[in-house]
């Protein structure tokens, strides 16, 4: 909406520009506008599966769940995607610690305390180890074979059964309640976020987010930018893998549906439509894409019809994503002012 | 006689089927400041990049301190002690531009002499650094978005960064391009300080008035071959430079 003669003025609130120093701390209006946008979510995560629970939802708990582990993954695509490299597999993550995991709890018969932290970080390893020779390539080629791997390693298991082939490994040991598994992936996924929007803020994240802008320009500076993608890579994969490995306990089996296609594209589709960069964008949008997809079960064969429509609509109504959008309301108003006429 | 500091022998490469650099050799005395001039496409900038390792060379080496430096990575030779700015300027638009010097003082070369670094240290050290350079610290220029910064500054900006690294060769390529004359004047007055601290400079400029002034030695390339080498003042006065630049002898009268 344009109005003749008028201009759109985007002005910062003045609690903002009150809040920007020690001096915050002398009222408790400039508090709470601090600290209610964090407070906010936490308190509906941890509140949201007690609510469930008392309305008998068992179905949408599952969903829950679901969705913090797509935000895992999600989160692990922003923080790739702030060192310029572009994943389009972020079930090879997902995959990896999964079936680490899997084959840990089926064969060894390791406990669920020991299988998860392994799986973390054997599969952040080996997901590092297959990525690293091709650290090199940028945009969509790096995006190209990162999709490659996960199909890859679908049909790896099904010709040469593998860890079960199509079967998958059953019968692995499950969380003793649900509260226990809630809460731990809600308890990751809060670290993640906060850890992640801490590491971007620090000058090891200025580092990261100069090697998107300028990679020659990071060399010129005498920093290893190969290394320093490497970290990042295995800090992505580390999440992924945790929610693998987390996902394969929870449901109590691990099959091939780990390297789908769909855990490679949710946390894409999350972050553009949550809006990139700041973790909490991806987290937002995973909230909002995993419900929504699986409301419109209802509807049948129309269900991709209506959610790709969502989707359109969002990205194009909100290019900068829902997350920029708040967050720009929130700190600014805007106002209509008068055009001086040129004559 | 001072040590040779850099020493580039037969340097090649060709891009299909030009030869954009053909076997130039040349050496860099310690505290020599070095002048590189030719005209438009005659392999400066080529010869720069294949020295700092962005461009592989087909033929030749490059040693610097008698060591052999040929094809290594370029932050690798950023650390062993050569800084580059570049003619097309890259700044990391998206930070603040005291950041963009911060991420230079991250390097191991510049860490190993801070240690650590704590909390906004590395900040500080920035600022000082762009100070240096003319960023106006009481108007808050270097806390502003390099992306808000005009050209001139970001020119300014690389040659922080080049300090910030602590260089044995800063290599300058092109810094005065585009800046406004008073932009030249003032740059041109930290570029003389660092001829008086004896740092070791090659560089490469288009505005000859400025650089004769402050060059011990001037080379000249033409088509990627080295056509002349000598005092400014000998250049000046060569006939093949001046064919080289102008296109035709001309008779002075």
């Amino acid at each position: 909406m344009v109005k003749e003669g008028y201009r759109k003025e985007r002005l910062d609130r003045g609690i903002k520009a009150r809040c920007d120093s020690i001096f915050m701390l002398t009222s408790y209006r400039e508090i709470l506008y601090m600290l209610l946008p964090r407070v906010l979510p936490i308190a509906a995560l941890i509140i949201i599966p007690l609510v469930l629970e008392v309305s008998g939802q068992v179905y949408w708990q599952k969903v829950f769940i679901l969705a913090c582990v797509i935000s895992l993954l999600a989160m692990g695509w922003d923080y790739l995607a702030s060192v310029g490299l572009v994943s389009l597999g972020q079930a090879l993550f997902f995959g990896v610690g999964a079936y680490i995991a899997g084959a840990l709890n089926h064969y060894l018969k390791w406990p669920i305390f020991l299988t998860i932290p392994v799986a973390t970080l054997g599969g952040a390893l080996i997901c590092t180890l297959l990525l690293a020779p091709i650290i090199r390539m940028r945009g969509i080629y790096f995006g190209m074979v990162t999709l490659a791997f996960p199909l890859f390693f679908n049909r790896i298991i099904e010709a040469t059964k593998l860890c079960g082939g199509t079967e998958g490994l059953p019968g692995l040991t499950q969380f003793p309640t649900i509260w226990v598994a809630t809460y731990l992936i809600i308890g990751a996924l809060l670290i993640c976020l906060f850890a992640f929007r801490r590491i971007i803020d620090t000058d090891y994240g200025m580092v990261l987010r100069g090697i998107r802008d300028n990679d020659r320009a990071i060399m010129a500076s005498g920093i290893n930018i190969y290394w320093v993608k490497v970290q990042a890579i295995f800090i992505c994969a580390a999440a992924g893998a945790f929610a693998g490995a987390f996902m394969s306990h929870h449901i109590g089996i691990v099959g091939m549906s780990v390297f789908a296609l769909d855990m490679s594209i949710m946390p894409v589709a999350a972050v553009v439509l949550g809006g990139g960069g700041t973790f909490a964008g991806a987290t937002l949008g995973t909230f909002i894409l995993v419900p929504l997809s699986e409301f419109l079960r209802a509807y049948g064969t129309l269900r991709i019809a209506i959610y790709s429509l969502v989707m359109v609509v969002c990205v194009v109504g909100l290019p900068e994503g829902i997350f920029h959008y708040l967050q720009r309301k929130y700190h600014q108003f805007d106002r209509w002012v008068t055009v001086e006429a040129k004559e | 006689m001072k040590r040779d500091l850099l020493k580039v022998v037969n340097l090649t490469k060709s891009f299909g089927g030009v030869r954009a650099v053909d076997e130039v050799s040349f050496e860099v005395a310690e505290g020599e400041f070095l002048g590189l001039i030719g005209p438009n496409g005659s392999g400066k900038t080529t010869t720069v990049n294949l020295i700092t390792g962005y461009v592989k060379s087909d033929k030749g080496k490059v040693f610097f301190k008698g060591k052999d430096i040929t094809g290594k990575a370029p932050y690798a030779i950023a650390n062993i002690g050569i800084a580059r700015s570049f003619q097309m300027v890259r700044p990391l638009y998206q930070l603040p531009a005291f950041k963009n010097i911060v991420v230079a003082l991250r390097s191991p070369r510049v860490m190993k002499e801070i240690r650590g670094g704590k909390y906004g240290e590395l900040d500080d050290i920035a600022i000082d650094l762009l100070e240096d350079v003319g960023f106006e610290r009481d108007s808050f220029v270097p806390y502003k978005l390099a992306s808000a910064l005009p050209h001139g500054y970001l020119k300014r900006m690389e040659l922080a960064r080049c300090m910030a690294l602590r260089p044995d060769l800063y290599i300058l390529d092109e810094l005065f391009s585009g800046m406004s004359m008073s932009e030249v004047a003032a740059t041109m007055f930290i570029i003389e300080k660092m001829k008086q601290g004896g740092k070791t400079v090659i560089m490469i400029e288009h505005r000859l008035r400025e650089l004769f002034r402050v060059a011990d030695r001037v080379l000249v390339l033409n088509f990627g071959r080295k056509i002349a080498e000598g005092t400014p003042k000998e250049i000046s006065e060569s006939n093949e430079v001046k064919k080289a630049y102008i296109g035709v002898e001309v008779e002075l009268a």
